[in-house]
């Protein structure tokens, strides 16, 4: 559904993403894991059509993303961190995204507005809103037109046990649907049976992009977390043993 | 893009610095055409103080407003909008109601109290005022991503335009002062949208007889209605290219 074939990026001197291919398919949950500035958002942006990649293709249905924004009304976003004009209401907010989507009322998928209690908020002002609760209305916006795709970046930052449940358990009922979700988190235990394929970043690379099944099969460890854990550490090493060659091959000369 | 522009003004007019404005507006033009019995000399004193105010709030507000509105802009980007229709909508949002904050705030008064030509190319001149400046803040804040430098560089574009500008130009007529620069003033006039405002109602109220020759030149230019939609065409120039430039940017940038 979404493919990416060669996508760099720079941000002044500071190179994000080099040469990121990879590509997903519908009815797939993916993890995009890595460190901190490894250029999970940065991919996320790209896909969005936030930020512009300094080459290769982006393509969504087959059709490249450039210059077209009409592909955007397939896709769920949730941010990071949603700010919101600080005078408008929930509702208004709300009604402004309906307006611009122009989905028909009865298609709506109103069910997280509700098991967030949302609906009881509608009047209060985004800027008078806590964190946790700007979170849930960038959940529900990213839900609520049944979108194919959801993209979704650190869904559970700011989210209490309960909300981060709820969402959880949305997020399942999405895949069933075979639709396709790609989540970025830091909090790896929660991805446990919720994913079926990781990609992991390191220094605006892919390392690899794996099945959750392989992953486990390779590195011998069930939870994601230990998985993951053991990958960084082979990593760690591998640079290091890289780093004692060329120092060794210095000494030579 | 129509209603979006519709949520924008409503979540702006409802913020307390836009409140603040319009009722500072309104207490200082009531204030001052109470004190003055002609209203031309009204005119004169509420001339000054808008000149000062006007493009200062319109440049900080719009500024800080863009500034706050880059998580919103985010995911208004997400969605299936082209950002071209997201970024005229924000302008069009902050233009529309800075005019309508003005209109509240000074424009009902001067309609009351001075309800002349004169008045009306003033009340002309804030509303075009406010959306220059707009405009300008608009290319100043998708030029430079850092909050804090960007803020800065509204503040100093305003004191360029209020103040430093003034300076080189008088300081250009002294330096040039046995030359023949009328002409020139007006061309420099046009560099400037608030000069070009302040000129335009000055030549309105007769003590544009106290500007010597240099008076006579700009009363026979801009005293005549070609000159008049010349200089409109000129505040237009003003809003059309920060504002087109500023599109150009935004189309092509990394948020």
């Amino acid at each position: 559904m979404i493919s990416l074939q060669n996508i760099s990026k720079q941000f002044g001197r500071f190179k994000v993403l080099t040469d990121v291919s990879f590509s997903c398919n519908k009815g797939e949950c993916i993890a995009l894991i890595g460190p901190n500035g490894s250029g999970k958002t940065t991919i996320i942006k790209s896909i969005l059509g936030m930020v512009i990649p300094d080459s290769g293709t982006i393509t969504f249905r087959g059709k490249s993303i450039a210059n077209d924004y009409n592909y955007r009304s397939d896709i769920g976003y949730m941010p990071q961190m949603g700010r919101y004009p600080e005078n408008m209401s929930i509702g208004q907010v709300l009604g402004m995204m309906k307006d611009i989507r122009k989905i028909p009322e009865n298609l709506l998928d109103e069910d997280l507005i509700k098991s967030f209690g949302i609906n009881k908020l509608l009047d209060k002002r985004m800027g008078t809103l806590s964190g946790g609760t700007r979170q849930k209305v960038s959940a529900c916006l990213a839900f609520m037109f049944g979108s194919q795709a959801l993209i979704m970046d650190e869904p559970s930052a700011g989210l209490d046990p309960v909300s981060s449940e709820i969402l959880r358990e949305k997020i399942l009922i999405e895949k069933e649907k075979s639709k396709l979700v790609i989540i970025t988190s830091h909090v790896l235990s929660e991805l446990d049976d919720l994913i079926t394929e990781v990609i992991y970043m390191q220094d605006g690379r892919m390392l690899f992009q794996k099945s959750l099944h392989a992953l486990r099969k390779d590195t011998g460890e069930e939870k994601l977390s230990r998985a993951i854990a053991r990958v960084m550490r082979q990593q760690d090493e591998s640079d290091g043993l890289q780093e004692a060659r060329v120092n060794t091959s210095e000494l030579r000369n | 893009m129509k209603k979006l522009v519709k949520y924008i003004i409503a979540d702006i007019l409802r913020s307390r610095i836009m409140i603040a404005y319009t009722v500072v507006l309104l207490v200082i033009s009531f204030s001052v055409f109470s004190i003055e019995d002609n209203p031309a000399k009204g005119i004169l004193s509420l001339l000054n103080i808008i000149l000062f105010i006007v493009p200062l709030v319109s440049i900080i507000f719009s500024t800080i407003y863009i500034y706050n509105s880059n998580e919103f802009i985010e995911l208004l980007v997400s969605q299936p909008l082209q950002r071209k229709s997201i970024w005229l909508s924000m302008f069009t949002g902050l233009a529309v109601s800075l005019s309508l904050a003005f209109f509240a705030g000074a424009g009902i008064v001067i309609l009351l109290y001075a309800w002349s030509m004169t008045g009306a190319i003033m009340l002309g001149c804030g509303v075009l005022l406010s959306i220059v400046f707009a405009a300008i803040a608009m290319l100043a804040s998708v030029k430079i991503r850092d909050k804090a430098k960007g803020i800065g560089t509204a503040i100093l574009l305003w004191l360029y335009f209020s103040m430093l500008f003034d300076t080189l130009v008088l300081f250009l007529l002294f330096q040039f002062s046995d030359y023949p620069i009328e002409k020139g003033m007006i061309a420099l006039s046009f560099l400037n949208p608030i000069d070009l405002s302040r000129v335009l109602i000055l030549l309105r109220i007769d003590v544009s007889a106290m500007m010597g020759y240099t008076g006579a030149v700009f009363q026979s230019f801009f005293g005549s209605e070609v000159g008049m939609v010349i200089a409109l065409a000129i505040m237009m120039t003003w809003i059309a290219v920060p504002l087109s430039i500023s599109t150009i940017r935004f189309n092509n940038k990394d948020l």
